[in-house]
């Protein structure tokens, strides 16, 4: 099967039964974590991060991340602690025919908030065009800046990240 | 080869004070306390030295002081590791042939 | 003759974290290091580190390298830079000094370069935590200028901020190769494909997806045939292989790079220990030829105690955890113990354990409890 150890990005097979992606459903109601962490990795603070106890992982410490996403309110807090850069937050609801999509993106230089950017999926493949919303690096964040850009709705499950910005010699 | 200034982590690149060394007579400006193998390879030189028997060029290869690809001779002293030893004033470095003497 | 109860040889993780323990136990500790920084590999590892919550996951090893250091120099342990130590016998490490002056916790080396000078120093107890070192790969034009270990690429980017390339072809899908890419990319290199011989990634998917969303291709199946170039790499040649890791004849496409990083893996670096007398144990899990040890980090030679990767390749977190086990086990051995000790041990061991599960990790568990009951049988008992 093409996925997470051929391709270097997980299908949407292999995400949908991931314990962290979301249901079709809850995508549907509003903003909510997207965790792409499908291994068995010995890491969790993603646990911690969520401060509605949304996201478990337990013992042993291995164990996929699973999300609560009733507790989910879509405050996006766990994107920058995931070592794997693996959380993503995706809004179905923020606009007539757009949703939005938030990613950790740890380069230089930054995109602006406003910029028009080019949407990328899983495989750094261009998909639509995109325009830049936010863009947090609070202290607490620790050098993982966090980018929200909106799309149109329909490449939303796709979108996950931006072509990245040349930077000037 | 160019300096990181700007990094997403790591943050821009803080000044240092400049050491002056000379490679294969050429003046080099260096960040105090990098070894030899960052100064010169800032400065564009990839080639550390060539082998006795065929004098095919070498580089760096371990950057932490385990292959031995990547020595000089340093203020006459050759086979020194430049990925491990640091710049000082007034260096002088040079490729090495060889064994990096005469009687090899 | 200068004389210590505790020598490391190491100042990386597991050096480091003995070092702490053998001194918070009243240890006078000396640690030796022949390179000019203090913190081993940690001090190039910009990335957020896997791991449990309660220990430092999600610090960035550059954090836990600082942090080291400065607990090091909280309980007065000497870190003696630029400092090889080329022989071991009877307890007496032979070193060859670079550097004049005080040595210090400082990062700034000083003073003199070659000739260096020579010290012998007696410790009652030894703990060689020398790391790993990478593996090559031969293949035509593998020696030219521009062909690097991923490590090399990574420490000249992010420890001495030189970009080692502007265009890379990355060798190896293992996590190395994956996250030193994805880290020369934040340094503004491009990384033209990572290939991998194997049919499937090594690293975590993970690592994967974040340069694979930043458009990196990832081969798998994929070998690289030659570098060419006069003086330096100017181009790398790749091609697809077969499952019997042959190249498809028909299948080379040329890749215009000018520098290939190699990320085969890593093998202990066990030549002190080997010189020292320690008995090593072929381990292909472990990365090659380990010494030989007991539960308590002992080796085969009485007083001499191993811990990090060189006791087996793994990450920085279990080495950080043998550390502190070979520093606590060393300074009990002398006589020196802090109360709650046989607690600690056990709660280190049981860390261990836990950072060694999972599907990734657990065959490494294995070999380590291979390698340690051999210990048990051939390491001295106290």
């Amino acid at each position: 099967m093409q996925g997470v150890k051929t391709r270097g990005y997980p299908s949407l097979q292999e995400l949908e039964i991931a314990p962290g992606y979301p249901s079709p459903g809850r995508l549907e109601k509003g903003p909510v974590a997207v965790i792409e962490c499908i291994e068995e990795i010995p890491c969790n603070p993603c646990e911690q991060a969520c401060p509605q106890h949304a996201i478990t992982i337990g013992k042993p410490i291995t164990n996929r991340p699973h999300l609560d996403e009733d507790k989910c309110i879509g405050c996006g807090l766990c994107i920058p602690r995931c070592p794997g850069l693996a959380i993503f937050l995706v809004d179905l609801t923020y606009g007539q025919g757009v949703a939005t999509v938030a990613f950790p993106y740890e380069y230089l230089p930054l995109p602006e908030e406003g910029q028009a950017v080019q949407a990328v999926n899983r495989a750094g493949e261009p998909v639509c065009p995109g325009t830049v919303i936010k863009v947090q690096n609070p202290k607490v964040n620790d050098q993982t800046p966090v980018v929200t850009i909106t799309v149109p709705r329909e490449y939303a499950a796709e979108v996950r990240g931006i072509r990245r910005i040349r930077r000037e010699r | 080869m160019r300096r990181v200034v700007s990094h997403p982590v790591l943050g821009t690149l803080t000044a240092a004070r400049e050491v002056k060394i000379y490679v294969d007579g050429k003046e080099i400006r260096a960040r105090e306390g990098e070894p030899i193998a960052a100064a010169v390879a800032a400065a564009g030189i990839r080639i550390h030295r060539y082998t006795a028997e065929r004098g095919e060029p070498r580089g760096v290869f371990c950057g932490i002081g385990q292959c031995t690809d990547c020595v000089m001779v340093v203020n006459g002293v050759p086979n020194v590791r430049t990925c491990i030893t640091p710049v000082m004033e007034g260096m002088i470095v040079e490729t090495q042939h060889g064994a990096g003497s005469e009687d090899r | 003759m200068r004389k210590v109860d505790l020598a490391i040889v190491g100042a990386g993780p597991a050096g480091l974290a003995a070092a702490i323990e053998g001194a918070k136990r009243g240890c006078s500790t000396l640690v030796l290091d022949m390179n000019p920084l203090p913190g081993g590999q940690l001090v190039k590892q910009i990335h957020k580190f896997f791991g449990s919550q309660e220990h430092r996951a999600g610090t960035r090893g550059i954090e836990i390298a600082a942090q080291l250091l400065h607990q090091a120099e909280t309980e007065e342990v000497e870190v003696m830079l630029g400092a090889e130590v080329y022989a071991i016998h009877d307890r007496t490490l032979e070193v060859a000094w670079a550097f004049t002056g005080d040595s210090s916790t400082s990062s700034s080396g000083g003073g003199a370069t070659p000739p260096s000078r020579h010290l012998a120093i007696a410790a009652r107890r030894i703990i060689l935590a020398t790391g790993g070192a990478e593996n090559a790969l031969n293949f035509p034009g593998w020696t030219l200028p521009g062909v690097m270990g991923a490590g090399a690429a990574q420490t000249m980017s992010n420890v001495w901020r030189v970009l080692p390339g502007e265009r890379i072809l990355m060798v190896g899908a293992g996590n190395v190769g994956l996250i030193v890419s994805y880290q020369l990319l934040q340094a503004g290199a491009e990384v033209v494909a990572v290939i991998e011989a194997a049919p499937r990634i090594g690293g975590y998917g993970v690592h994967a997806a974040k340069i694979r969303r930043a458009g990196v291709p990832i081969l798998t199946s994929h070998t690289v045939v030659r570098a060419e170039g006069r003086t330096q790499v100017e181009k790398a040649v790749i091609a697809r292989v077969d499952s019997s890791w042959q190249p498809v004849p028909g299948s080379e496409r040329e890749l215009d790079v000018d520098t290939i990083c190699i990320a085969v893996g890593l093998r202990p670096n066990a030549r002190l220990a080997s010189l020292a007398g320690c008995c090593l144990h072929y381990s292909p899990r472990l990365g090659g030829w380990v010494p030989i040890h007991n539960s308590r980090m002992e080796t085969t030679i009485p007083g001499i105690y191993v811990a990090g990767d060189l006791s087996g390749v793994e990450e920085a977190s279990t080495a950080l955890e043998e550390g502190r086990l070979a520093g606590i086990c060393a300074a009990s051995s002398l006589g020196k113990s802090n109360p709650g000790d046989d607690e600690r041990i056990a709660a280190i061991e049981e860390r261990l354990i836990s950072l060694r599960s999972g599907p990734f990790c657990q065959p490494r568990q294995d070999a380590k409890q291979e390698l340690i009951e051999i210990g048990e049988v051939q390491c001295c008992k106290e």
